[in-house]
């Protein structure tokens, strides 16, 4: 053995030309090493392919001529971009290639941003820098930013856009769920652009609690609030018995009564079994507030809370009382004061106490509480954070209760606690933490949701858009969103107008829900006597919404009041409503107005002016507009009717003035009532 | 060359490698006992998505005998392109011989071949073929922008909360499923008709002008849309992604 050794080092090394030969072998082969690898890399070999691929294409030459061989690199300082994506993904461009699907060679769909501007991992996320599949792609031991799955896409435009965009209805839901669903209650969101993410659910105040509901009710509904409305956004805290028992106990005690919030049956109900049904018609209670039907199907709308088993949960005395004026129990209740006359309480009230299941409470026995379940149910009240949603006497909102999510979605998958056999990436880690939160180790004390996988999916996109660039993109590089404001109407019309709740419906400055018309300038739109007679006795102007204005029973003086401030206050400034008439226009200008509703802008596809031979049913129904709107709204409507109101459907048709003063002529003309019938 | 060859056929090992753990994986856990011989679609054929989501609704097919009664206790499995899961990926059908799936389609915008498939007692595949549509970024913006604008007339169908203007309109506007009419229609001819209205290819003066009130990039997103959920499809709208 030790013979050969020797050998084998005289034969290589043995004299000094020798040994220089093979040194300088060994030495050229290893310089070798890194251009071979270099020849070997991913990225050529892709090249390759795609030169291949090309080859025998129609559009061979084009292509050719745009490919650009070797490492290709998108640098963007501003946005920390160092990207080298296109050295494989080399067709990105490449309109004429819609039918290669094969990567890397496609082309990249369609989106309003250009590649060289925004470069790739701004959107896709991965390592920009890095040359081969493995490393650019999936998370490395030095690198742990992998690609985002598709369905989080839409987080990625949400670091730049902070407001809601047509294009990423994910983002925009998902946003919405964490304020509608009250998530920033416990946790906190800091905004890029300054302040916090405020919550839009209103949970109730529980200082009263005992007014409204039984502590049975109380008990059923800790146990299992969907239980009780298959809507209801409280979470479940998965509570023992003996917990909801405790906590039940100790919100009863802890409720002090409010003078006024219960009221004694004054005024008998009406005999008509049927009355109830239509006064909850008649009253579009159904506008907000949705009941389950026969086949289980929910009907109406979800501002207030489901009314399928109420009867299960009020005390009819509270009922009656809130009914006559819910600001009494609930200053800041989006539920309008109407004013219904004590006959019109009972019967309504009765007919809400009979939707109830006989089933609900039929378990639920509970012993009159002892001071030590009230002492523990206080306790477990501050321990899992009730005061965060609901104000409760005596309890303070507890500060940075649960962990902050303002850079939620840069969170290091090292520092994240994974269940088995789930994927160890974050938006994995968000949607498995939203979806069971309780299974991530003992005595966590996020309740369970009830979300479904799809609006998951929503809220993990708009959580990875808190992350470390959004949160330190200088402004230049944003797009803030709309700001909401806090306007508010003044005086005695102000008080009246939040007494009926007008801006959980209508929006005025920026203020306000959107199921109702936005009203910021109906003081040029309308004509004073109509907007009076509509206060007074609302009709339906929209025939295709199921959602209408209520009927609020206003007195002369409330009416009066609330139509000057509209008139006076809601001026759009380019639009003076005195500046055209509202009758005596031409004939001839009417007629001209009527052939170009008919014929060149077939307005009756949306509109019915006449309602014997009009079936558009869009738009609202124009049989008594010119009692209606000022001729001057008209006018500027025609000529641009997104102007006026931003994103409404009626298209802009660049009216030329003269058309728009005939149709003007034509539609003020339509006065409803006796004039229709003098017509003919 | 040599070498690169020699890494492609570890790729290829590799390739077969998962492949064959995969089957494995997705292999029944017992041996189905009963048979068909042809599966059907009960529902949730042509549902619509964005790229990488789950589809609105379960889709459900349903396996017959020669007779055309529903077996219960089949065998059936879900197959498709890369990218797009089943939960369950593979089941046996239940007391009225169906079995439902949920699906996520894959990354990338297009139409998705799926495959639902079942063994007869020759021990023969019988395969069903149901094709899902996945929306990318610009159609989705031209989706919101067809429920915003042209569904309240172009869509037959009413809802609870959105009553259909169609039956009301004297001429009635092309659903946009309806491939047979607009694949004929060029892309030129749509944005006219769109930009400018009807009486642009004189057509009825019903449909509207757009132009000042939609931005072309906002007509271009609409039309990708309408090619997208075109039926029969239309030929630009994409690749077709099935299982090779």
């Amino acid at each position: 053995m030790k013979e050969k050794l020797k050998s084998l080092w005289n034969k290589l090394f043995g004299d000094s030309v020798r040994g220089f030969g093979v040194v300088s072998l060994v030495f050229l082969f290893s310089l070798a090493i890194a251009p071979a690898k270099n020849h070997f890399s991913e990225w050529r070999h892709y090249q390759h392919g795609y030169l291949k691929m090309i080859r025998n294409r129609s559009d061979a030459v084009t292509l050719q001529r745009h490919f650009d061989g070797g490492i290709q690199q998108i640098w963007l300082p501003d946005l920390g971009v160092v990207d080298r994506c296109t050295s494989c993904h080399v067709a990105m461009k490449e309109t004429s290639l819609t039918d290669v699907s094969t990567q890397p060679f496609r082309k990249h769909p369609v989106i309003p941003h250009r590649l060289d501007q925004f470069g790739c991992t701004v959107c896709h996320r991965g390592q920009g820098a890095a040359t081969t599949v493995e490393e650019a792609h999936n998370s490395t031991l030095a690198w742990e930013q992998p690609i985002l799955p598709a369905k989080y896409i839409e987080s990625s435009c949400g670091e730049c856009h902070r407001g809601s965009l047509a294009g990423t209805p994910q983002l925009n839901e998902g946003r919405q769920l964490l304020s509608r669903n009250g998530c920033v209650h416990c946790h906190a969101v800091k905004l890029p652009g300054g302040g916090t993410m405020k919550a839009t659910d209103d949970p109730p105040a529980l200082s009263h609690i005992a007014d409204k509901t039984s502590r049975e009710w109380i008990y059923a509904w800790l146990k299992d609030p969907q239980a009780y409305a298959s809507t209801a956004t409280m979470p479940n805290f998965k509570l023992t018995d003996d917990d909801a028992r405790d906590i039940s106990a100790f919100l009863i005690a802890n409720s002090t009564p409010l003078s006024g919030d219960t009221a004694a049956i004054l005024a008998k109900a009406s005999a008509d079994p049927a009355a109830g049904a239509s006064l909850y018609g008649e009253s579009f209670c159904a506008s907000c507030h949705a009941v389950q039907n026969a086949a289980g199907n929910l009907v109406g709308g979800d501002v207030g809370p489901e009314l399928t088993r109420v009867g299960n949960k009020v005390k009819p005395e509270w009922l009656q009382a809130w009914l006559r004026n819910p600001r009494t129990y609930d200053a800041g209740t989006a539920m309008p004061h109407y004013r219904f006359s004590d006959a019109q309480v009972s019967t309504l009230s009765g007919f809400l106490l009979a939707k109830a299941d006989s089933d609900l409470l039929t378990n639920v026995h509970l012993e009159p509480a002892t001071p030590e379940q009230i002492t523990h149910g206080k306790r477990l009240v501050s321990d899992y954070g009730c005061a965060s949603c609901h104000e409760i006497a005596g309890m303070k909102k507890p500060e940075n209760f649960a962990p902050e999510l303002t850079r939620i979605g840069s969170k290091p998958v090292t520092q994240l606690v994974f269940l088995p056999g789930m994927q160890h990436t974050l938006p994995d880690y968000i949607a498995t933490k939203i979806k069971q939160p309780r299974a991530f180790g003992q005595g966590l004390k996020m309740p369970q949701y009830t979300f479904s996988t799809a609006q998951i999916d929503s809220l993990a996109t708009a959580l990875l858009a808190f992350n470390d660039r959004s949160a330190t993109l200088p402004p230049s590089l944003t797009v803030a969103a709309k700001p909401e404001s806090d306007y508010q109407p003044a005086g005695k019309a102000g008080k009246l107008m939040t007494d009926l709740a007008c801006f959980s419906c209508h929006r005025i400055n920026g203020h306000g829900g959107d199921m109702a018309p936005d009203l910021t300038w109906e003081g040029s739109s309308v004509q004073r006597p109509w907007l009076l007679a509509f206060l007074k006795n609302p009709n339906t102007l929209r025939p295709s919404l199921i959602r209408r204005m209520p009927k609020f029973n206003l007195s002369d003086a409330d009416a009066n009041e609330i139509t000057d401030y509209l008139m006076t206050v809601y001026q759009n400034p380019a639009v003076d409503r005195d500046s055209m008439p509202l009758n005596g226009y031409p004939q001839g200008q009417v007629e001209l107005g009527k052939q170009l509703f008919y014929g060149k802008y077939a307005c009756q596809g949306c509109h019915i002016v006449d309602s014997k031979i009009d079936k558009g049913y869009i738009g609202p129904t124009l049989t008594q507009v010119g009692s209606r709107l000022t001729a001057a709204w008209i006018f500027a409507w025609m000529k641009n009717p997104q102007a006026l109101r931003p994103g409404t459907q009626e298209p802009n048709r660049a009216m030329s003035d003269e058309d728009a003063r005939a149709l003007t002529a034509f539609l003020i003309s339509q006065k409803g009532g006796k004039t229709e019938v003098a017509k003919k | 060359m040599n070498r690169s060859s020699l890494t492609i056929l570890t790729l290829l090992i590799g390739a077969l490698g998962t492949s064959c753990s995969h089957k494995s994986a997705s292999a029944p856990l017992s041996k189905p006992t009963v048979f068909g011989v042809a599966i059907v679609e009960s529902s949730g054929g042509k549902q619509i998505a964005q790229t990488g989501m789950a589809l609105p609704q379960p889709l459900v097919v349903q396996v017959n005998d020669e007779q055309g009664a529903a077996v219960a206790g089949a065998q059936v499995e879900f197959s498709a392109a890369t990218g797009v899961t089943f939960d369950p990926a593979y089941g046996l059908t239940d007391s009225s011989g169906q079995i439902s799936t949920n699906v996520t389609l894959g990354g990338m915008a297009g139409r998705y071949r799926l495959l639902a498939s079942t063994t007869n007692k020759a021990q023969k595949k019988v395969a069903l073929p149901i094709e899902e549509i996945a929306l990318g970024y610009q159609q989705t913006l031209g989706r919101q922008l067809n429920d915003q604008y042209c569904d309240r007339c172009h869509n037959p169908e009413s809802t609870v909360t959105r009553v259909s203007n169609f039956d009301n309109l004297e001429v009635k506007p092309h659903p946009f499923t309806e491939g047979d009419t607009l694949n004929k229609v060029s892309d030129a001819d749509l944005t006219a008709i769109i930009s400018h209205g009807g009486p642009a290819l004189n057509k009825s003066a019903l449909m509207p002008a757009w132009d000042n009130t939609l931005s072309r990039s906002d007509i271009q997103a609409l039309i990708s849309y309408i090619r997208a959920i075109s039926d029969p499809p239309n030929s630009n709208a994409g690749t077709v992604f099935a299982k090779n």
